[in-house]
């Protein structure tokens, strides 16, 4: 039955669930910030020395007088998130091209829940994978004394991601209207003319949105790279080398070390920066959003 | 299928069935369609006529289940058996379509499009390709100075003239028309059918339309469609005016449909 009361408290409660989502988000940026800035200003290092430096010994007390270059990590991430990109773009567009425009019916059938069964598998079986399977393949292959690298992080992260980008491209793709193809068809286009040329340009900014969540993915996770990656901590010696990731030595050493402490405040520093990086990687998903939709006026 | 020899006809259908799954749509069609004439289809909702068109351009082939039996012949050759390539085809018989579907380019690259996936590539080619083709429209003064502007900021009108500017920019014979001005008002419905009847000197024309008045203004000949029959065709003026079939009669005179 209708009563305005009832209506009033729903209202409240639905407001204060938006509210809540709004806050929760700053309050965790304020929070990293404070907590991060203990680095600076606490334990007095500057950001160049964090952001270009490559010697990361913090000391593990309330004095400091540590190094904190976190340069490695920051590379590390950046590399291995981008060679992920380098082998999950090609073969996400390629899925979705196939299951919207090659095969719609068994693609929507058949491919597109085997691609949803991807995301829903654990970072930690991945990894654990990775471990198991693609690390001693790449040993023996390539005849490395470990196959812990660089390339075993980007193929994990590439199969991890790969999913989001393909649904992602597969709806973008599917959202083109019908009749833009009928006209290329109709003008004696042939399937793969009307794919790149009509259907692609039209999803570019949709599948570029899907990209860029993927990667976003692929900066955020820790345990799957953790255990395929080595933790080494410098710069990688080629694909084959090992390195270390920012999601990698926060979850390595976050445990161990004492809460207050130089080496803490610079893992919460780190922390900090993957929060104003995915903080980036919305804006820019906003920007090209906006920026299509402008076009397509 | 026999390669029947034709006659001067542009397009010649023999005893054409055409089925979606179970569901027979078109029905033994005999039918001859004359060059550099305007045909007009004309019938009730689902009776067939746009699916007809459809068969002369293959553009049913990416129907699910669709089935055709019987000839159809463009200048004597079998379009679905002599393995004439639908690009090919669709070069030959270009099509406008109910709703201006124009791509989301610009209004030079949507006249390009067609050259361009021939290999023309040559910016003086592509220039006066595209020039010709705005002008055999009308709609060369109008667009010349926006030609980088998004076809999609166009009015319905204008968007449905660029798109036949499209279609002819590949130097088609025929040319299909599936209702081209239904979703246009008065003005620029006048203006494409104007534009019809100019471009039969050049051009054989099928249209589908379901507007009566429309058939009897710019068509030659009219043939009418009812449950996938062709119940009747002729030159328009003896459709309209002195129609065989009862049936057509009663669809002419609007007593259903």
């Amino acid at each position: 039955m209708y009563s305005k009361g009832k209506e009033k408290t729903w209202k409240f409660f639905v407001l204060l669930c938006g509210l809540l989502m709004i806050a929760l988000p700053i309050a965790i940026g304020i929070f990293l910030a404070v907590k991060g800035n203990a680095l600076f200003y606490q334990y007095h290092h500057t950001l160049g020395e964090f952001l270009f430096t490559t010697t990361w010994k913090l000391k593990d007390d309330l004095v400091g007088g540590g190094k904190g270059g976190a340069a490695v990590f920051i590379v590390g991430s950046l590399i291995v998130c981008g060679l992920a990109l380098l082998i999950a773009v090609p073969f996400s567009l390629a899925a979705a091209i196939f299951m919207t425009e090659i095969a719609p019916k068994w693609g929507t059938k058949i491919l597109r829940p085997a691609v949803e069964i991807f995301v829903g598998i654990p970072s930690v079986v991945y990894g654990w994978i990775g471990m198991t399977v693609l690390v001693p393949f790449l040993q023996n292959v390539f005849h490395l004394k470990t196959g812990r690298s660089v390339l075993a992080g980007g193929i994990v992260l590439a199969v991890m991601i790969f999913p989001s980008i393909t649904t992602v491209a597969a709806d973008a793709i599917r959202a083109v209207p019908v009749s833009a193809r009928m006209a290329a068809y109709g003008l004696g286009a042939t399937r793969w003319q009307v794919t790149h040329q009509i259907v692609m340009p039209a999803a570019q900014t949709s599948v570029l949105t899907g990209v860029i969540l993927g990667l976003a993915r692929a900066f955020g996770e820790a345990l799957a790279v953790a255990m395929v990656i080595g933790k080494t901590p410098a710069f990688p010696k080629g694909i084959f080398g090992q390195t270390a990731t920012m999601t990698t030595v926060i979850a390595s050493r976050m445990a161990e070390l004492m809460e207050g402490s130089e080496a803490k405040a610079g893992l919460w520093t780190i922390a900090f920066i993957l929060y104003l990086i995915s903080l980036f990687f919305i804006f820019l998903i906003h920007i090209i959003a906006a920026k299509g939709a402008k076009k397509n006026k | 299928m026999s390669e029947k020899k034709a006659t001067s006809a542009k397009f010649y259908v023999h005893d054409l069935d055409l089925f979606y799954g179970s569901f027979q749509a078109l029905k033994k069609i005999n039918f001859q369609i004359a060059a550099n004439r305007i045909t007009a289809l004309i019938g009730p909702s689902g009776c067939g006529k746009s699916t007809f068109l459809k068969t002369l351009n293959r553009m049913n082939d990416f129907v699910e289940g669709c089935k055709i039996t019987g000839d159809v012949q463009l200048d004597g050759r079998d379009i679905y058996t002599s393995g004439m390539s639908e690009i090919e085809l669709r070069q030959r018989v270009g099509m406008v379509f109910q709703q201006p579907n124009p791509f989301p380019k610009t209004i030079y690259d949507n006249v390009a499009y067609g050259p361009r996936i021939r290999g023309v590539h040559r910016k003086s080619e592509l220039d006066e390709i595209v020039e010709t083709s705005l002008r055999e429209v009308g709609i060369w003064d109008e667009f010349k100075d926006r030609l980088n502007k998004s076809a999609l900021g166009l009015s319905g009108g204008q968007q449905q003239r660029l798109c036949i500017a499209r279609t002819i920019a590949v130097h088609p014979e025929v040319i299909l028309m599936d209702e081209p001005t239904s979703a246009l008002d008065p003005i620029s419905t006048m203006k494409i059918e104007d534009l019809a009847v100019e471009m039969k000197e050049k051009y054989t024309i099928v249209i589908v339309t379901h507007n009566m008045q429309q058939a009897n203004r710019i068509s030659d000949t009219t043939a009418f469609f009812l449950l996938g029959e062709l119940i009747e065709s002729g030159p328009t003026q003896d459709i309209f005016l002195n129609p065989q079939n009862k049936k057509t009669e009663e669809y002419i005179t609007g007593r259903f449909g």
